[in-house]
């Protein structure tokens, strides 16, 4: 029982980049990095995946080309009962989440997602995450399990790089009937303004507290010179199309100044948003998990600086 | 047509934190409860396919302690049929353990579908809902944002929301678990009327059976780091907004 076996995610043909931050994660534990691509195109991805401190990759072309998970459950299961780890590691991505849960709790392995650090202390696993909307953090232990199974946080941990000089080799899997199959992708309707490219948002959160709100925003942003974006609530509750979202099951943003505003700065949202150039959070709560990753904070009423800013451009 | 939905009640802190005397929680004095807002989602999803169909029951399963029964009776005014506490004390709240706890009783219930929340807002695990699928032998889909099924029918075709704006449309086999994203629907008010109501209808209240190893125990909670935090702009709304006004203006140059 040695080692940490990473679990390749790819879309598309393409490795997605949590990939390589599971195995610098995986590179501060001890034992040999085994990497596993699985997939009908596993051959051509398992060379993106050969980079610098993997020691193995497993590849399995069994099952559908696209993610499935029970295919992804059952080559999980088999490339563990191979490698024997001690950890297993995995996005913690919406795939991740449909089959992982399912792995660790058939193993009777331990498990934790949404982690954000990883350690050792004495031989044991320690793995850190948030409670209570990321206001409070929490050291976790996996008392009794053999292997443990951890989600990790997406750009938490730098990419790794360089090339690798890992050997690969075959796993054979067995091939089971997917209960849940993909049929097709579907691009959400990109709408009219484009998010990803702005210098300036100004995006607003469930702050604003009702729909009629939204127009006076749309004029402040206007006046100051800024692309608007919102907080998932807002898309949920429709009053804001899709394409103007920030954070994980949004777009991915890089703006030079990010204003949130009324943004409490769930984790979903500071995956979308935290490498803005300068962020500034205004919020009532002096503890809203925003103001851990804005560079200027404030804590007053949305409404009363956006009074004051009207005023000002 | 029987749809069970598992929900939790979530604990919301507030500005100021204490820990219990062990280090391993907050102390119950500083949190807020309430119903989890994925929840709601999932049960106004039962309700929905319900009323579509005319006739069928939605049943609420949660594990907790008795003050946990307020957020199952919001369930019960959105218009839940029926609900099952299994008792919290003594179950570890990580989500193997959770799913552990709720797979005997939904079982017992052989419902067509299975509804989680995708996660909780307290403690963001994304896990129980598959965790459970696995334990009932059930196919699952995690992160639906749009469910197309016809009472009875052995498929259902679902949207699965990736990250990115994409969307995977998938056709899974009936009876399975679903856990369910928020914006899928928009969740019913329960009136004041039927909330009084709520307080008055029975919940079957069982003990868990043994649970096993929890998923993960947490050895120390505390506050994080600030790290090098946010330079906090002081003062009136108009000094703020000033402050704003300069630094976008110094940024965007």
């Amino acid at each position: 029982m040695a080692g940490t076996l990473v679990v390749a995610e790819h879309l598309r043909g393409e490795l997605r980049p949590v990939t390589f931050e599971l195995v610098t994660a995986a590179r501060d534990l001890e034992g040999p990095l085994t990497v596993l691509v699985a997939g009908a195109n596993a051959a051509a991805l398992a060379e993106q995946a050969n980079v610098e401190g993997v020691d193995e990759i497993l590849t399995c072309a069994a099952g559908p080309e696209e993610f499935e998970n029970d295919a992804a459950q059952a080559v999980l299961e088999a490339a563990i009962e191979e490698v024997e780890p001690e950890v297993a590691l995995l996005g913690f991505t919406i795939n991740s989440m449909g089959f992982a849960p399912a792995v660790a709790v058939k193993l009777g392995a331990g498990f934790a997602s949404d982690v954000f650090a990883v350690s050792r202390d004495g031989g044991s696993v320690v793995a850190q995450r948030s409670f209570y909307g990321a206001k409070v953090n929490a050291e976790v232990e996996f008392p009794g399990a053999e292997r443990v199974v951890l989600l990790l946080r997406p750009t938490s941990w730098p990419p790794a790089e360089g090339a690798g000089s890992a050997q690969t080799r075959d796993l054979a899997a067995p091939f089971v009937d997917s209960r849940a199959r993909h049929n097709d992708y579907q691009e959400v309707a990109a709408g009219d303004v484009d998010i990803t490219t702005a210098d300036f948002l100004l995006s607003i959160g469930r702050g604003i507290g009702e729909k009629d709100a939204i127009p006076q925003f749309e004029e402040l942003a206007e006046k100051m010179g800024a692309t608007l974006s919102v907080s998932r609530p807002i898309v949920d509750a429709g009053w804001m199309a899709n394409a103007r979202q920030v954070g994980q099951s949004g777009k991915t943003v890089k703006p030079k100044v990010y204003l949130a505003l009324g943004i409490s700065g769930a984790v979903q949202h500071l995956a979308g948003m935290k490498t803005a150039s300068t962020i500034i959070a205004v919020n009532t709560d002096p503890e809203a998990a925003i103001f851990n990753v804005a560079h200027y904070g404030a804590v007053a009423d949305l409404f009363e600086v956006a009074d004051e800013l009207e005023k000002l451009f | 047509m029987k749809i069970v939905v598992c929900v939790k009640q979530v604990a919301v802190l507030g500005d100021e934190v204490e820990f219990t005397d062990d280090e391993r929680d907050v102390d119950s004095d500083f949190l807020d409860f309430a119903l989890n807002e994925w929840d709601s989602f999932a049960t106004e999803e039962a309700l929905q396919i319900r009323e579509r169909h005319g006739e069928g029951e939605v049943v609420v399963v949660s594990v907790g302690d008795e003050d946990s029964e307020d957020a199952i009776r919001r369930c019960l005014a959105m218009g839940a049929d029926r609900a099952v506490r299994i008792e919290g004390e003594g179950v570890s709240r990580d989500p193997i353990s959770l799913a552990r706890a709720l797979a005997p009783v939904v079982r017992r219930e052989e419902p067509d579908l299975v509804f989680c929340g995708v996660q909780s807002s307290d403690a963001v695990q994304a896990a129980t809902g598959v965790a459970l699928a696995e334990l009932l032998g059930l196919p699952r889909v995690a992160v639906v944002t749009k469910l197309d099924w016809d009472a009875g029918a052995k498929t259902a075709r679902v949207d699965r929301e990736l990250e990115g704006g994409l969307v995977d449309l998938v056709e899974v086999d009936i009876p399975a678990v679903l856990t369910i994203q928020t914006g899928i629907n928009e969740p019913r008010y329960a009136t004041l009327r039927a909330i009084k109501q709520a307080e008055q209808q029975e919940v079957a209240v069982v003990e868990p059976e043994d649970v096993g190893e929890p998923g993960y125990a947490v050895r120390r909670m505390f506050v994080p780091p600030k790290g090098e935090g946010a330079e906090m702009l002081d003062g009136s709304p108009e000094a703020i907004a000033q402050r704003i006004k300069e630094l976008v203006e110094e940024r965007m140059a």
